[in-house]
């Protein structure tokens, strides 16, 4: 039984080209030992490919052509993040495509005008919206934004945490309660001192994330987004994080199964390869059975993904669904890789770590399970 | 006049919403496995005569050997309207899904035109002899015998698990004709074999359900003439191998039709609904929600993969994942929606079909019975993930 209200699957042809290119791209720039070199460095990706990913003009897929971009959709995104969680690519890619959504959802006219060519063109941005309580709900906000009195701007308190790459980002998107209402204001990172900035240290050390305290950022009256479309902004970046999130998680999951079966076709214990197990050999069919129904679903979120209440469930599925894919592959991959599995050295770590950090933003696998029970039930 | 696929589904929709069947007074079959009684064989039997007459079996067969002539899209969409409208299975499922498609890739003219008529039309069934009663999963094993004797082979020995055994007439058969081959798979031959020669035998047996379905056939110096091979002696396995991409629905080329009738996941939320557990409604226990969920879930992946298979640049990587991995899926999931489903029923979880108190006339219980049939036969799910880690991953054999 085929139920369109849960999401159609289906592809566009800019998305297959991109898909294309995104696969040589990452495979090229992106090997292991890059990834490695990476995770010691401060700021954690590499500037000169992240250059060459404005040039390819990725940052400005879904922004549309009057700002600059290429007027495609999140559809067309997908496959970027996808083949760069494929080769665990330290990237602000993500971050960047979804500033620049929260932007096009809610931004003024001239926040969109003066920004979006900007991100369109290389100029990487981020989004500072989790608080302190754990809670993945965007709308649950304890910062504050009070106006000044008898002048212009705002004075911000409060803390947001997991702003991703945002030592680097040129723009950072952040919420607060504002006159007993969410809203969002964009600033320039220029205008942030580096002690309101901490790194955090997360399970995911191939990619960074930052703690921002608000008190004392100067914030402009220009700072402040369309108010009245906040919710829908805030809806949208969920959505959007958790399509992004399953794309990268289903990405690093097919190399995490791909470099697990390399492993087990050339070890050898008691005389023969341990892919010959069928101990080994099962678990590993069914971590690549997940990945591949994994990945109809994200495919098919990304082609629903502006259906409304399907587009919404189908997004749920995917994300859910990546999480417990890589997971339990990852999982898998530390132990069949026996004691060289319990080492820095070995790549099955990576993919572990990056389930742990990223099953945890946008909502994890049991809330998006959650969330469809009210849809679905 | 050739209808477009548009017009073609929409005569489809209206002649299944008319011809259906409904309210018959006895039970039929959920699978072509399951075909137990002469009346549930009667019945199919016209069934499928009437849907090919009318044009939506073998729509896409070259109509020289009597099929439509038309694309495989004209039949998916007569095959989704048998779907939508819960119609009764189209049995002959060997025939029209196995036999019918590797007679029409590898036979000679005469055998096309001998034998795809009937399977289409449902008079000849067919049936399928490749396990035997010691080699099942290990079928490059199997020992039963086909000695050349002149221009007959002579064939001893048995096969077991033949569905509509007793009903059949014609046999696609694996046997040996070279027990000294340099190895095991070299040794064997396909045949197409009628099931009226002298020293064919079939005996029922009776299933885990009750219910018959299946048979043990012996062959006792069944003399068939050297015609009924198909391929080369030493490319029996070869073939059967093909025979069993199309039962796994791994390769295309079948007639179409449903050979199970397929449970509407869905329903397992009235289902939930409906129960109590302590005076309030199952689906409002969270455990409950989030199991439902995931079959939901499950569902859809398959749905959505299904499609994508037909998507070329999202399959680059390992095009045959997905056709390897349906039928291990699908029927795993059966069994689990058939499981979870009875828990959702309480004390009632111990009714079974026939018993006038039980929870859909105890659809469940036997439905999840009878779904090992499909996780055991045509490859078990042990070895579906052998052939996917060995296809599609590229891990050594398991010895």
């Amino acid at each position: 039984m085929s139920n369109t209200n849960f999401g159609r699957m289906g592809m566009t042809e800019p998305q297959a080209d991109i898909l294309n290119s995104a696969r040589r791209f990452c495979a090229e720039q992106s090997p292991m030992s890059r990834v490695r070199a990476l995770m010691e460095t401060p700021l954690g990706f590499d500037v000169d490919i992240w250059a060459q990913t404005g040039a390819l003009g990725w940052l400005g897929i879904a922004i549309p052509e009057e700002y600059g971009g290429l007027g495609l959709s999140m559809t067309e995104v997908v496959p970027v993040a996808e083949q760069m969680g494929r080769t665990l690519m330290a990237s602000p890619f993500a971050a960047t495509t979804l500033a620049a959504q929260a932007i096009l959802s809610c931004g003024t006219e001239t926040q969109k005008k003066s920004i979006l060519p900007q991100i369109a063109g290389g100029a990487a941005a981020t989004l500072a919206l989790y608080e302190d309580g754990g809670d993945w709900d965007l709308t649950a906000i304890s910062a504050r934004a009070t106006r000044k009195t008898g002048g212009d701007g705002f004075t911000l308190t409060g803390e947001k945490y997991f702003a991703s790459d945002l030592m680097a980002a040129k723009f950072v998107v952040l919420s607060a309660f504002l006159e007993g209402a969410p809203a969002l204001f964009v600033i320039e990172t220029a205008a942030i001192a580096q002690a309101n900035i901490r790194r955090e240290k997360i399970c995911d050390e191939t990619r960074r994330t930052y703690a921002l305290n608000l008190s004392g950022i100067n914030v402009t009256d220009a700072a402040l987004m369309d108010c009245a479309k906040t919710p829908t902004a805030l809806a949208l970046i969920d959505m959007g994080g958790a399509l992004l999130a399953a794309a990268d998680m289903t990405g690093a999951c097919q190399a995490c199964i791909d470099s697990t079966a390399e492993y087990m076709k050339t070890r050898k214990q008691f005389g023969k390869y341990i892919g010959s197990f069928q101990g080994l050999k099962h678990p590993l069919v069914s971590a690549f059975v997940n990945y591949q129904n994994a990945r109809s679903l994200l495919y098919a979120a990304a082609y629903s993904f502006d259906a409304g209440r399907s587009g919404e469930i189908s997004v749920r599925m995917a994300k859910a669904r990546a999480g417990d894919a890589l997971s339990f592959a990852a999982d898998r991959s530390i132990q069949f890789h026996g004691g060289f599995g319990f080492t820095w050295g070995c790549d099955a770590q990576l993919y572990r770590r990056r389930a742990m950090f990223q099953t945890a933003q946008f909502g994890d696998s049991r809330m998006q399970r959650q969330r469809l029970a009210d849809l679905l039930l | 006049m050739v209808l477009s696929v548009e017009q073609f589904a929409a005569s489809a929709d209206a002649w299944f919403e008319k011809n259906t069947p409904r309210d018959l007074d006895f039970m039929l079959p959920l699978t072509f496995m399951e075909v137990g009684t002469d009346q549930q064989f009667e019945f199919l039997r016209n069934w499928q005569k009437r849907v090919y007459e009318a044009g939506f079996l073998g729509a896409a067969w070259p109509a020289e050997y009597g099929g439509g002539g038309l694309s495989q899209v004209h039949q998916d969409a007569a095959t989704n309207a048998m779907k939508a409208h819960n119609a009764p299975i189209i049995f002959n499922t060997i025939g029209l899904g196995w036999a019918g498609p590797l007679i029409l890739d590898r036979g000679s003219e005469d055998e096309k035109r001998r034998y795809i008529p009937g399977i289409l039309n449902a008079d000849d069934v067919w049936c399928q002899g490749f396990s035997e009663p010691d080699h099942g999963s290990d079928l490059g094993n199997a020992q039963m015998k086909a000695v050349r004797d002149g221009d007959h082979y002579v064939l001893d020995g048995s096969k077991i698990w033949t569905t509509h055994g007793h009903y059949a007439k014609y046999m696609i058969l694996l046997a040996r004709t070279n027990p000294a081959a340099p190895n095991k798979y070299l040794g064997l031959s396909f045949f197409l074999v009628p099931m009226n020669t002298p020293g064919i035998s079939t005996r029922k047996i009776r299933k885990l359900t009750g219910e018959n379905g299946f048979t043990q056939t012996f062959f006792d110096g069944a003399k068939i003439p050297v015609s009924c091979r198909v391929g080369e002696e030493g490319q029996g396995w070869q073939i059967a191998m093909q025979t069993l991409m199309y039962e796994r629905n791994a390769k295309g080329g079948q007639a179409g039709g449903i050979s199970i009738s397929e449970i509407d996941p869905l329903r397992i939320i009235d289902l939930a609904r409906s129960t109590k557990r302590g005076g309030r409604p199952a689906i409002e226990d969270p455990v409950v929600k989030d199991r439902l969920v995931n079959l939901i879930i499950d569902n859809q992946a398959f749905l959505m993969s299904a499609e994508r298979a037909k998507l070329s640049p999202l399959n680059a990587d390992c095009p045959q994942a997905i056709p390897l991995m349906s039928k291990l899926v699908r029927t795993e999931f059966i069994k689990d929606i058939n499981e979870f489903a009875i828990s959702l029923q309480g004390t009632k979880a111990g009714y079974y079909a026939g018993d006038p108190s039980a929870i859909d006339d105890g659809y469940w219980q036997r439905g999840y019975l009878n779904a090992f049939s499909a996780t055991i036969g045509g490859g078990t799910s042990e070895i579906q993930r052998n052939i996917i880690g060995e296809h599609a991953l590229g891990l050594p054999k398991s010895k």
